[in-house]
């Protein structure tokens, strides 16, 4: 049981990550405005760069930066130091970017739906579609029967 | 690490994401969204990936909050849920 509970202890950043993953899909799938939908990806988004930051931590490490890289006894010094793994910084700073450029698509799209429909609400957007095209998905007629 | 700090700070994290959330109104959720950034900033700052908090901190703190304003500009500020 204190094996449990300690691993329970150890990896809570794991945890974090699972809590703030779960918020961010729930978001993304329970909210009907879109603008809350591209905050539920964004958060989404970063419990995953927790996650891989998460990982590539070691006990009493200290930043991937070269200790002593120079001088007489740059070689003993450095072998002595303790890094935290750089390979997932290097991921996520790339993954970062991407996540700004899909957030960026995201909102341009809501700005041009919102052009178009007059609204950013989900079942507001999927009214005036039916309205304009009755048969334009099977999943809005079946919908659409429940609603009038 | 210091764990307490570090505790504290991903606490912080969970209530900023369940406020950024469930609150109608869009401006103050982008803002609290920020909040959030920042604190994932701090967080892996002091988990020493000191390169990707600082990313965080100048893009998702930053470039994402002016996006989101920008967007909000042009299209409504309540939300139904």
């Amino acid at each position: 049981m204190s094996g449990v509970l300690d691993i329970v202890y150890a990896e809570y950043n794991y945890w974090i990550y699972v809590t703030l993953m779960m918020i961010g899909f729930y978001a993304m799938i329970a909210k009907k405005n879109l603008i809350k939908k591209i905050i539920g990806a964004n958060i989404f988004q970063t419990a995953i760069f927790l996650f891989y930051i998460s990982l590539g931590e070691v006990e009493g490490g200290t930043a991937p930066i070269l200790v002593g890289g120079h001088g007489e006894h740059a070689a003993e010094v450095a072998h002595e130091v303790i890094y935290v793994n750089p390979l997932p910084h290097v991921l996520i700073l790339t993954a970062i970017v991407v996540a700004v450029s899909t957030t960026a698509v995201a909102l341009a799209l809501v700005i041009r739906i919102y052009q178009e429909y007059g609204s950013i609400e989900e079942d507001v957007i999927l009214a005036a579609r039916r309205k304009l095209q009755p048969e334009f998905s099977e999943h809005a007629r079946l919908k659409g029967g429940e609603d009038e | 690490m210091i764990w307490v700090l570090d505790i504290t700070m991903l606490l912080f994290l969970v209530v900023c994401a369940i406020a950024a959330i469930t609150i109608k109104d869009l401006l103050s959720a982008i803002i609290i969204l920020s909040a959030y950034s920042l604190i994932m900033a701090i967080v892996w700052v002091e988990m020493q990936s000191v390169d990707v908090g600082f990313t965080e901190a100048a893009v998702g703190a930053g470039i994402t909050t002016v996006l989101f304003i920008a967007t909000l500009a042009r299209t409504e500020g309540r939300s139904e849920d």
